[in-house]
């Protein structure tokens, strides 16, 4: 059955912590954190991007598994940041790893869902039996205006899901989705930031599509929150993913292991991923995690994942690459002047 | 002139209603107030309809012709008048839709409001309300109207003797009635420190002193009050129906600290009506900011000019208390929709009338007033209601 055969993630090691940020624009540091739920963000450092975050988070996977790169018959490389217009981030991952030529590849944007809109494509596609492996990866260094409220969360870091069905470590019984055209975030060609709806993020955007595929999911496969021994939420923020896991169910035990947002912040295509690798790095066979991801404009996919023997198996060394807690630990902490210059806001000429 | 009464009512619930247009929030208004009055629409002879700034909000201008259109009232060539007077937009349309029927013009006439906010951005929301003021001497110096009122607030502390915690109490009192309001935006109950602890938005102002950015529509249905009984068993009479003006920019007046308009709106009310503030049972007030219900209170001759704080702290204002004041949880808990808002204060009235306020219902209530204020004060009108 087609599922996860590898997987791998990144996160740069710079953060900054939100009372920097809420001290440079005069905000009340406690009313920020508070609110969000979120202490600190990553960030890239100067030469890093969508790309390179992307190949860091493939090799993390490959390392992890013997594969024959040339058997890779698909990336799909997620982002809303890719560093070209035009030119796809996905062909220099796969030059990168050693998949090419023989394999299709393309770039997908769906706000901060077009990742899991990638493990999808890669499932119908080996499902279908057109390719043996495809690499679904989301990564993102997210935009956000200085001073918007979104420049307290957006994020760096990526993460990548080999996806087959020979011998996985965790198979994808189900996925759903749940889709509409609800403008609640955008960036329009040639803006530099995205814009926003403020609060209709909230009710008409995230929780209504988080939970419109939640049920969808779980009344195809006949289950509740109870029947998971893990859940995975797009995390914009760390107050979101509670309040919807709490809404369907979900106790915070189950979301723990994969809430990783009040130290990382919200790395957008990489959310969800890094919240399901987080929790496949603690994973036992047996286990079974709910995933639900969000990108608005607006959609969310959801999966019914169940932890195989595999992930304890010879063929899988889950230690041969970095956990994502051990990618959070040792940060490199800087101020808001040199985020600035990392995030290229410091406009050269 | 005739007596004119109120034969039915309708509000949508108010808040973020995302999932509502414009056309929808007047027509599930208007259906409702039908709907109450046991009228079809084919009985209604005038629309009249408040909407402050559907052109900036949602980029709709014409509204009146829309309401008609989308009321199923084109076709028989009903007039439909929009009016526009900034927060004051619904009350002075009830006040036309009275007058049409007064002079024996109309015979039945719905008085309607509507507000669409939440469609735009808070700062185009907070410049489209700022048009209330004046905008060459207000508006683009950057006063908006936290700023004002807060101008306000701290004129009238500087000479009278109200605390920052009495303050905080007519919001703590507004939001105790909102949740006992089904259409209310805010259904939480909020303590002095809620107040105390939320955001400074213009000092003294905090984000609790202010009212919430609303969708919502309210209708209400007139006909003479020799015919109201055609329609329902419990008609409620306009006893009095006054309009006053003032300066439009807050710096031109005598005494920024009391709205001249709104009392001489009330002196001329209560000679119409030929009642005093005594007589009163309950008023809905325009509590814009938690300092406007203050002024209002005071201005309409509830209590004497300074004495405002004490009389909310002792609870006087409150349900139970000596004359209650925005049952409903005024514009700060039950939500401000601008246009809508003077048409909901009607039909508050007239549901505590009818004795059908549940639990924020005022025991044997006979006579309500309504006080609606555009801008600072710059247009104000009261009405009077009794039963009849």
């Amino acid at each position: 059955m087609t599922g996860i055969i590898t997987y791998g993630a990144y996160i740069p090691r710079y953060r900054i912590r939100l009372e920097e940020i809420a001290r440079v624009w005069g905000d009340n540091a406690a009313d920020i954190t508070g609110g969000l739920g979120v202490r600190e963000k990553s960030l890239p450092d100067v030469d890093e991007d969508t790309a390179t975050i992307a190949v860091e988070a493939a090799r993390n996977a490959l390392a992890r598994r013997e594969i024959d790169a040339s058997e890779i018959g698909a990336v799909y490389v997620g982002s809303e940041s890719h560093p070209y217009a035009v030119k796809p981030t996905a062909c220099t991952v796969g030059e990168a790893i050693g998949a090419t030529p023989n394999m299709t590849a393309a770039d997908y944007e769906f706000a901060c869902k077009a990742g899991t809109a990638g493990i999808q494509a890669c499932m119908g596609l080996v499902g279908a039996g057109m390719v043996v492996y495809g690499l679904a990866i989301g990564s993102d260094v997210a935009q956000g205006a200085p001073s918007d409220a979104l420049e307290y969360t957006a994020a760096a870091g990526g993460a990548a899901f080999l996806i087959g069905d020979r011998d996985p470590i965790a198979t994808i019984h189900r996925t759903v989705s749940f889709t509409t055209d609800t403008p609640d975030f955008w960036r329009r060609e040639g803006q530099t930031y995205p814009r926003h709806g403020g609060r209709f993020t909230g009710d008409p955007g995230y929780f209504k599509h988080v939970q419109g595929a939640a049920r969808l999911l779980f009344e195809q496969a006949g289950k509740s929150a109870s029947d998971y021994d893990y859940a995975v939420f797009h995390q914009p923020n760390a107050k979101f993913p509670r309040r919807v896991a709490a809404q369907l169910g979900f106790t915070p035990e189950q979301i723990q292991p994969g809430l990783v947002a009040p130290t990382l912040g919200n790395t957008y295509s990489g959310a969800t991923m890094i919240g399901l690798a987080a929790t496949l790095d603690v994973a036992k066979p047996g286990d079974r995690v709910f995933v639900t991801s969000f990108g608005s404009g607006a959609g969310s996919d959801s999966f019914d994942i169940e932890v195989t023997d595999a992930i304890e198996g010879s063929s899988f060394r889950r230690s041969d690459a970095p956990s994502v807690r051990q990618l959070l630990s040792n940060p490199i902490y800087v101020d808001y002047a040199r985020y600035a210059r990392h995030k290229g806001k410091i406009v050269m000429q | 002139m005739r007596d004119v009464a109120v034969i039915g009512i309708g509000c949508t619930t108010f808040g973020e209603k995302w999932e509502s247009s414009f056309r929808e929030l007047f027509l599930e208004a208007g259906a409702l107030a039908l709907e109450d009055a046991q009228l079809s629409g084919d009985r209604i002879d005038a629309l009249y309809v408040g909407n402050m700034s559907a052109g900036r909000f949602v980029e709709q201008e014409h509204v009146g012709a829309l309401i008609a259109d989308y009321a199923g009232m084109a076709s028989r060539h009903v007039p439909s008048t929009r009016v526009e007077s900034a927060c004051c937009s619904g009350s002075l349309a009830f006040r036309q839709a009275v007058i049409a029927v007064a002079s024996g013009l109309e015979e039945i006439v719905v008085a309607a409001g509507v507000e669409k906010m939440t469609d735009v951005e808070t700062a185009t929301s907070v410049d489209a309300l700022a048009a209330a003021a004046d905008r060459e001497w207000e508006g683009f110096v950057g006063a908006t109207f936290p700023g004002l009122y807060a101008m306000i607030a701290t004129d009238y502390m500087h000479r009278y003797p109200l605390t920052r915690e009495q303050l905080a109490m007519v919001a703590v009192k507004n939001h105790y009635n909102g949740a006992r309001n089904p259409i209310a935006q805010f259904h939480s109950e909020i303590s002095v420190e809620t107040v105390l602890g939320s955001p400074l938005v213009a000092d003294p102002l905090r984000l609790f002193d202010c009212s919430p950015i609303t969708d919502g529509a309210a209708a209400v249905i007139l006909a003479p009050l020799e015919r109201a009984r055609e329609f329902t068993d419990a008609p409620v009479k306009v006893l009095a129906t006054a309009q006053a003006s003032d300066t439009i920019a807050l710096h031109d007046r005598r005494d920024i600290s009391t709205l001249d308009a709104t009392v001489v709106a009330g002196q001329r009310a209560y000679e119409m009506a030929r009642l005093t503030p005594t007589d009163i049972d309950l008023v809905e007030v325009h509590d814009c900011f938690t300092i406007a219900e203050i002024c209002a209170i005071e201005d309409l001759g509830f209590c004497a000019k300074g004495q405002a704080g004490r009389l909310t702290e002792d609870g006087e204002t409150a349900l139970g208390g000596r004359i209650p004041v925005n049952t409903s949880g005024g514009l700060k808990a039950c939500g401000h929709p601008v246009g809508a808002t003077g048409i909901k204060q009607v039909a508050e009235i007239v549901q505590q009338l009818r004795g059908e306020a549940g639990g924020r219902q005022v025991d044997g209530a006979e006579i309500g007033m309504t006080q609606n204020v555009g801008g600072t004060g710059a247009s104000v009108a009261v009405h009077i209601f009794g039963r009849a």
